[in-house]
């Protein structure tokens, strides 16, 4: 009698993972070629058929090489630009403009009074609104911000973390007035709060409550907006910060765990609760060191959700990503150069099988991009996505024993880091002893020494420079200022206002207690409450962070 | 230029509401390792607590870290300020993201130089030794 031998791993991809995943994601065309006329695997394998478990296959724990059977070939990553300027008049018009040169999803940058949850009449306010995004303070403003876009259709994502739940609010409160329903809604909120505390310094409260309010959302999410992505939890700003690419992963999949502990403390499934976690990473110049940490971080994320969470189902195990390649690296000094730099970046995040991508404007080390910056930085994904073949095969650097040994080494050395956040006591311990950020700190310097030692060569700063003439770049007019500020007056003046008095009372209600904040929330965006207001009621309750400021 | 006794007493600054500290902490250990005194004010500062901080510290320079693009409000502020506390010996500098348009107004204003993105270290610290006041 023959025996049948049992089908190694590609086989049964190849029979089970694959087809399922071609009837639901059938691939963009029905064949692809090379500019030879060869065809291009699907997936190249090595000559035996099956690689090691750690690197396994395309759909499949521990998804080293990517999270979907097909990629790219079925769906391209959405092209995503982060836009906002001036009052929402005019990041609508720049929405509009993006989605017309075939964006394909929305992502929202807020000015600094709105990130830092003050109103634009708010004194600290002056001279930062709308600078470097837009100005929301109530329901009308994010009215006017979406006006046109149909919400069940455009993904919208928001950069917001520590007034995400007020801005979040409002945003639901659009989609009632548009007639969408929440479990329609696609898209994400940043909500990251400890990358804050580490990198980027936006905290208003204390880490503890902010935790709640970052929990309350995910339950709220879970119960009423299902579709949501509830956090983006982001290494891209820790690595602008000046980490090093294995303090970026390391320090942003612990953070991504301390989530899941608390929302887990909370009593929430983690198989409810995991599959709308999103990640953020940052693409900068090093493009095989970017792609093995795009690569490591879908293993560990994999293996520690299935192996120290318990998470049963595959969809709580998959490291869903969006990346924006690095400001940080781009150079005031000879800014068409940044074309180049981001067009490398934009190669590492999409070899690194990224789902969503921003790239840079050349113009960032500058000011705000101008329309032209931003049209030639979609344009860059675009060549990616239509003209360089990258797209058409799966993970095109597995294999490669350079890219497979980084991968491990960039896996290692996030294990060492999770380590010592352990011994530290978690994050937020961590956090309150400076560890993060000192050693952020520390790597800056030191990248800033080699530049300055010209052990690292920045082209068009430490060599090949020249004198040049500026480009044109973007004028935010002062007068946007002048305008925010009177539609502000214009509504606080025709709300009702004891309307706004008794929500406010229900929410302060809420924060004091621990019935979720949302369902407040939501009534009180809904009677055209400000964020300050909001934010002003969380602050008395929770009281405010202060950093200890070191160097 | 102080004496070779008397160590640079400076200001490194971060006022409005932008946490983006990479440079300000950068810029900060630079003088400091180059043997400068130097007193970080920590984020979110008003011009007014920047001020104060200047008068109490005795400092001989002040280092002005501005990403948010406020930089045309908060500079002349934080003058304006200055001026009416009298203060007239100390070196102002900026650093951080203001497009080269906008120098020549705050320079009118008493900026003595911008440092915009990629400066190298040394030569900030080598401005700042050639250009502070002497004191009594």
């Amino acid at each position: 009698m023959k025996r049948t031998p049992k089908p190694g791993p590609l086989e049964k991809w190849e029979r089970e993972t694959l087809p399922r995943s071609l009837e639901r994601m059938p691939e963009r065309r029905s064949t692809f070629v090379t500019t030879s006329g060869h065809p291009v695997p699907r997936l190249a394998t090595p000559a035996g058929g099956d690689a090691p478990a750690e690197i396994g296959l395309p759909g499949e724990f521990p998804y080293t090489r990517g999270i979907y059977p097909t990629m790219y070939r079925s769906r391209l990553w959405t092209m995503r630009q982060f836009a906002g300027f001036g009052t929402a008049e005019e990041t609508n018009e720049r929405f509009k403009y993006l989605l017309e040169h075939g964006q394909t999803g929305l992502s929202t940058a807020f000015d600094l009074p709105t990130l830092m949850g003050y109103d634009s009449d708010h004194p600290y306010s002056h001279g930062e609104v709308g600078r470097e995004g837009v100005a929301v303070c109530n329901l009308a403003d994010m009215e006017v911000l979406f006006d046109r876009i149909p919400l069940d259709k455009v993904s919208v994502s928001m950069t917001i973390n520590s007034p995400a739940a007020p801005i979040f609010a409002m945003f639901l409160g659009v989609a009632e007035k548009q007639g969408v329903g929440f479990t329609k809604l696609n898209g994400t909120l940043q909500n990251d709060i400890l990358k804050e505390y580490i990198a980027q310094k936006e905290y208003v409260f204390p880490p503890g409550p902010s935790m709640r309010l970052v929990v309350d959302s995910i339950e709220y999410c879970q119960r009423e907006v299902p579709r949501w992505n509830t956090i983006s939890i982001s290494g891209y700003h820790i690595r602008e910060a000046g980490s090093t690419a294995i303090q970026e992963l390391a320090f942003t999949l612990a953070n991504g765990m301390a989530y899941v502990q608390a929302a887990k403390a909370r009593g929430l499934d983690v198989d409810e609760f995991a599959p709308r976690l999103s990640f953020f990473f940052n693409a900068h110049n090093d493009l095989f060191e970017e792609v093995a940490k795009y690569r490591a971080a879908r293993r560990i994320w994999a293996k520690m959700m299935r192996d120290s969470f318990g998470a049963k189902s595959p969809a709580s195990w998959l490291l869903r990503t969006h990346a924006q390649t690095a400001g940080c690296s781009l150079t005031a000094q000879q800014p068409e150069v940044n074309i180049v730099r981001t067009t490398i970046q934009a190669l590492a995040a999409i070899l690194g099988g990224t789902q969503s991508l921003h790239t840079n404007s050349m113009d960032e080390a500058l000011a705000l991009p101008t329309e032209k910056a931003v049209r030639i930085a979609l344009r860059t994904q675009q060549v990616l996505a239509f003209e360089s073949g990258a797209a058409n095969v799966v993970d095109p650097l597995g294999g490669s024993w350079y890219v497979e040994q980084l991968t491990d080494q960039m896996e290692q050395g996030a294990m060492d880091y999770f380590r010592r956040i352990d011994e530290l006591g978690g994050v937020i311990p961590a956090i309150e002893a400076g560890f993060f950020q000192r050693e952020i700190a520390e790597a800056a310097y030191r990248y800033q020494k080699e530049i300055e030692t010209k052990d690292r060569t920045i082209v068009g700063v430490n060599d090949f420079a020249l004198e040049e003439s500026p480009i044109e770049i973007l004028k935010i007019d002062p007068a946007l200022e002048k305008k925010q500020l009177e539609r502000l007056s214009a509504v606080k003046s025709r709300r009702d206002n004891d309307r706004v008095r008794l929500e406010l009372g229900r929410l302060r209600e809420a924060a004091t207690g621990t019935a979720n904040v949302f369902p407040p929330l939501l009534a009180c965006a809904r009677a055209y409450a400000t964020l300050g207001e909001m934010m002003d009621v969380f602050r008395e309750v929770y009281g405010e962070y202060v950093e200890e400021a070191t160097f | 230029m102080p004496d070779s006794q008397t160590k640079i007493r400076v200001i490194v600054a971060k006022p409005g509401l932008d946490g983006h500290d990479r440079g300000a902490k950068v810029i900060a250990r630079a003088l400091r390792d180059a043997g400068m005194e130097v007193i970080y004010t920590g984020l979110r500062q008003t011009p007014s607590q920047i001020v104060q901080t200047v008068i109490q510290e005795d400092a001989y320079c002040l280092c002005i870290s501005i990403l948010s693009g406020a930089h045309n409000h908060l500079f002349p502020e934080i003058l304006k300020l200055l001026g009416e506390a009298d203060v007239q010996d100390v070196l102002i500098l900026g650093g951080g993201i203001i497009p080269p348009e906008d120098v020549p107004a705050l320079k009118k204003l008493g900026v003595s130089e911008v440092f915009g993105p990629g400066t190298s270290t040394s030569d900030t610290v080598k401005y700042i030794r050639e250009h502070v006041q002497p004191r009594a």
